[in-house]
């Protein structure tokens, strides 16, 4: 197959998806309200398929601290961290992010993508073999692909599979770089990380947790889930993004060990990428302050996750294990997610569907993102959403 | 006596056969994604249910250069050490 007939074939594949009247994927959003509301498809709708789990991309203070920085840096640095890129406020963000964790490294990079690839490349090499659940997100598999490791997954959140495979690498295993996740971005469940580490520590392997999604979700003050856990000291490295609970742009990674330092020099995605602009780390910086001072955001977000998954789950959806920011309702087949997805958006509820093999199994899902600036009045217009398409799936399965 | 390549391959279709269409006879040529219609979460499944059977690990890095049934099976004898 040519190089143009493989596009040709997923245009074929994807058309239809992607409209001027609001589409499931790729949508254009012609204004944003709030935290919560956009203009899709010529009308107001909630928008339940952000990341903006503290629902601060409208705070003022993040909005001011984001204006001020680009009036005194500038809109854009121009050139990679290695270069002309490291300002003071990059640094400053730095700093601000290893005193929050208790650590003292941390190298802030351009993306959450780019923190996951450029810290598995630069941390093994073909030597290595790397262990990662799997239901890691794409940027770890990405991450290891380009590291030129040995690949190895286990079962979601079976720390005895992961025992078994580092027992069969024998004497290796101790130059293993072991992968999980806070909180899985698919279906909202969270690692099993109590018994990973119990695991790490059995082979002296090293242990990454991508906290992108538990970052001012889990932990007492939102460190995340190693935080509520108690097993802070037993992770080697905590990747994170900025594009979820601090509401902007960029990804993070922070370490006891003072080697992470070596990463800026070998980490081709740090050393090649531009550096996160001034107004995006400005608003980052304030957004962390805010997260910190506000810890009812936390609990806001936690009580409208309950309210929803309940709601959702008295209805007799299928849904992800657990109650969390992320909840997933299994849509089956595309036909039905595709329909599922109108009748919600026909109802004023903008949420994502995710096709397989973007999915952990077979099935479409249709992924709900909740937020602390979600009031209880959307929430329930969400579920109102949902008990409409009940309605219609049922007319609709009468007339078939 | 079968030879280690003839058990290996006679495990790996028999392993694989709840994953297979109940109207397909699979083979050593059969392709694991056109002619048994695996999805890669299949696929996936599919190599954890070997690497349990085989008491074994099978790296990511080597899918790429599987399509079909005896690859899969050169594979598994490379990381077991029967060939």
């Amino acid at each position: 197959m040519s190089i143009m007939q493989k596009l040709s074939s997923i245009a074929e594949q994807t058309s239809g998806l992607i409209n001027e009247s609001g589409s499931p994927i790729g949508s254009r959003i012609e204004r944003v309200y709030s935290a919560t509301e956009g203009d899709i498809g010529g009308s107001k709708k909630i928008l339940v398929g952000t990341n903006n789990y503290l629902g601060l991309t409208f705070d003022k203070e993040c909005i001011a601290a984001g204006h001020e920085a680009a009036c005194q840096y500038g809109t854009g640095t121009t050139g990679s961290r290695m270069a002309n890129g490291s300002y003071a406020e990059h640094l400053a963000l730095e700093s601000d992010l290893a005193e929050f964790y208790g650590v003292e490294h941390c190298i802030v990079f351009s993306t959450g993508y780019v923190a996951n690839l450029g810290m598995i490349c630069s941390l093994v090499g073909p030597e290595n073999t790397i262990f990662l659940d799997e239901h890691c997100h794409a940027s770890i598999y990405d991450g290891c692909k380009l590291s030129g490791a040995t690949i190895i997954h286990f079962r979601h959140n079976n720390a005895a599979d992961l025992d078994k495979r580092l027992r069969r690498l024998g004497d290796n295993s101790a130059n293993a770089l072991i992968i999980t996740e806070g909180l899985y971005s698919m279906l909202g469940d969270k690692a099993a990380l109590r018994e990973i580490v119990e695991v790490k520590n059995k082979y002296d392997a090293l242990l990454m947790l991508d906290e992108a999604h538990s970052l001012g979700v889990l932990g007492a003050t939102g460190r995340g889930l190693a935080e509520e856990l108690g097993v802070e000291d037993d992770i080697d490295f905590i990747t994170g993004t900025f594009s979820k609970s601090l509401a902007g742009l960029g990804g993070f990674c922070v370490s006891r060990h003072s080697q992470l330092e070596a990463v800026r020099f070998s980490s081709r995605p740090y050393v090649f990428t531009a550096s996160p602009s001034p107004a995006t780390i400005g608003s980052v910086r304030a957004a962390l302050r805010v997260m910190q001072a506000r810890p009812e955001l936390q609990k806001k977000l936690w009580d409208n996750a309950t309210f929803l998954y309940h709601g959702l789950k008295a209805m007799g959806f299928e849904l992800g294990p657990e109650i969390g920011p992320v909840i997933a309702v299994d849509a089956g087949e595309k036909e039905n997610a595709l329909f599922m997805w109108q009748a919600l958006f026909d109802q004023g509820v903008y949420v994502n569907v995710v096709f397989p093999p973007a999915t952990p199994n077979s099935s479409c899902l249709l992924r709900c993102s909740v937020s602390a600036a979600h009031s209880r009045e959307q929430m329930q217009a969400v579920l109102d959403a949902f008990t409409q398409f009940k309605q219609l799936q049922s007319v609709t399965a009468a007339q078939a | 006596m079968p030879s280690a390549e003839n058990k290996t391959l006679a495990a790996v279709i028999e392993i694989l056969s709840p994953f297979a269409p109940e109207n397909i006879t699979v083979t050593p040529q059969s392709t694991l994604m056109k002619d048994l219609e695996l999805d890669s979460v299949k696929v996936m499944e599919l190599m954890m249910n070997l690497e349990d059977h085989f008491d074994i690990s099978i790296p990511l890095n080597v899918l790429p250069e599987v399509n079909d049934i005896q690859d899969l099976v050169n594979e598994i004898d490379k990381i077991i050490g029967t060939v």
